[in-house]
């Protein structure tokens, strides 16, 4: 058990640095929500209603969780791959799964990175102050929401092995996630038959949990839902992951050359 | 002749190496479902926000896709030749480079006004959105114009990273400015001033306010001036990237930094 600890705490303490230092999956991961979290407070803010500017900053400063996750996730394995160590970490005896949770979770805490510099962003350009009744609740939902997010992280990771451009494939997921989550936008607006499928991703619970944590409700409903869907695909990514590598490793296909 | 010939066949290789020989694995996500997603967040946005009708942002977040092949083409050029280690051979050859490097925009142009139009045709039928059948002809002319204005900055940028070696940020954070300063999903009235002065002088947003207005049933006469000003604006990049380019080829031979990753 210590030894697992210790490779978790290692190889996620790596790859924050790795990924703090990268100009595209730290700087820009940060950059670019918050310069989409802008121009939507922009539209928001042509009315001027402080309650619908309420709803956008909250939105808008968890929405950048959502790039550093489902971006870089896809293309976590392609990295490798670019890098030559795939192989080398599929041969290795710590299994697979292990090996991505602490990745994920390294990408998750640059979210946060993201989550706190959006919020100081709409103080300093648009005045906006979010108005949080609970601050202990606000906080446990917006980690739930790190925990989770590198969860689907990890499903999106070990999915993407078979995919060569899976970048691209992450790139296309961005838009769809902001669109689905209840970041900006209020689920109950989007079209009827799409909705379940928000409901099938944690973060929209965990964005519910955050609502309901800064309105002076209670997120304990949609926090055990957003933990118990984040399971789902944390269960998923570890079988989907040891086929799809088992698959890989007996037709000689991980290097996809 | 040579030139012409370097213009052409030139950069039609050029465009379909970028793309690992025109990979429908990258073409489909990249520029068919993202710019159809962002016009779908921002028409959202806008109904849940109140502010302006679904037209607008079909036409703002479609023309301002248009941007992201204009910008990335022109410098994934120059940073995939230096990758493939050709960036050195390219530039010892005798070719002119006013045909070696605007032969590069020219099918970058044409694909950046394919994925505007894509995306306007996809919010015509997926949105609210109504635009004439009169007005197409002259919105397909303006939307050629904003993809050329746009692809002179994308050469500007193409300049740049002959030095820089981040291309990808840099593009991405020059798409960013002009989502935010270009009225793309405010109008430059709403924008504050300074924000919308600075918008003026990017490419797209001349573009946008004319595409809006034809969709709005105005003429080509009618939104002249904003076309033309859109094509000053590009020719302003388009030079400026040209100078920068001599100059900044000129310094990596000095330096010898030319293939530096």
């Amino acid at each position: 058990m210590r030894q697992v600890l210790h490779q978790q705490a290692v190889c996620y303490w790596l790859q924050l640095r790795v990924l703090s230092t990268s100009p595209f999956e730290g700087f820009l991961a940060v950059l670019f929500p918050l310069m989409f979290a802008t121009a939507a407070l922009l539209v928001y803010s042509v009315n001027g209603d402080p309650v619908a500017m309420q709803y956008a900053g909250l939105g808008a400063a968890i929405m950048g969780m959502w790039t550093c996750q489902g971006v870089v996730a896809s293309s976590l394995l392609t990295r490798e791959r670019w890098a030559g160590t795939l192989e080398l970490l599929v041969a290795a005896p710590t299994p697979l799964s292990r090996i991505l949770v602490p990745i994920t979770m390294a990408m998750s805490t640059i979210g946060l990175y993201c989550v706190v510099a959006t919020m100081l962003w709409q103080s300093w350009v648009f005045d906006l102050r979010l108005e949080i009744e609970s601050w202990p609740l606000f906080v446990l939902s917006v980690l739930m929401a790190a925990v989770t997010l590198a969860q689907v992280g990890f499903f999106l990771s070990v999915t993407a092995v078979r995919y060569r451009t899976s970048w691209a494939l992450g790139a296309a997921l961005e838009y769809p996630g902001w669109l689905l989550c209840g970041f900006l936008i209020p689920v109950d607006l989007l079209p009827v038959w799409i909705q379940p499928l928000s409901w099938a991703i944690p973060t929209t619970w965990a964005m519910d949990a955050i609502r309901s944590a800064a309105d002076g409700g209670s997120p304990w409903g949609s926090l055990a839902v957003c933990a118990a869907t984040g399971a789902v695909y944390a269960v998923l990514a570890a079988y989907l992951g040891k086929r799809l590598v088992d698959s890989a490793r007996r037709n000689a296909s991980l290097a996809l050359t | 002749m040579t030139s012409v010939r370097v213009f052409f066949v030139g950069g039609l290789m050029s465009y379909r190496a970028m793309f690992g020989w025109l990979n429908p694995w990258i073409l489909i996500p990249s520029l068919i479902v993202s710019p159809i997603c962002q016009i779908l967040l921002f028409a959202y946005i806008g109904r849940s926000a109140g502010v302006r009708d679904d037209e607008f942002y079909v036409i703002g977040n479609a023309l301002n896709y248009a941007a992201i092949p204009c910008l990335f083409a022109m410098s994934s050029t120059i940073e995939g030749e230096r990758q493939g280690h050709t960036l050195g051979i390219v530039l010892t050859t005798p070719a002119r480079r006013i045909p070696l490097f605007l032969g590069r925009a020219l099918p970058v142009i044409v694909n950046g006004w394919g994925v505007a139009v894509v995306g306007v045709v996809a919010g015509v039928l997926l949105l609210d959105a109504h635009i004439p059948g009169s007005a197409w002809p002259a919105l397909l002319l303006v939307v050629l114009v904003t993809s050329a204005s746009c692809t002179g900055l994308g050469l500007a940028m193409g300049a740049v990273v002959l030095r820089v070696r981040e291309g990808a940020t840099f593009g991405n954070v020059v798409f960013c400015v002009l989502l935010v300063f270009c009225g793309v999903n405010v109008a430059l009235e709403d924008l504050p001033g300074w924000m919308a002065a600075v918008g003026t002088w990017l490419p797209l947003t001349h573009g946008i306010e004319a595409g809006r207005l034809l969709a709005d049933g105005s003429t080509l006469g009618g939104v002249g001036g904003l076309v033309f000003r859109e094509i000053g604006v590009g020719a302003l990049y388009t030079a400026a990237g040209l100078a920068l380019l001599g100059y900044f080829e000129r310094d990596s031979r000095r330096r010898a930094t030319l293939d530096r990753v």
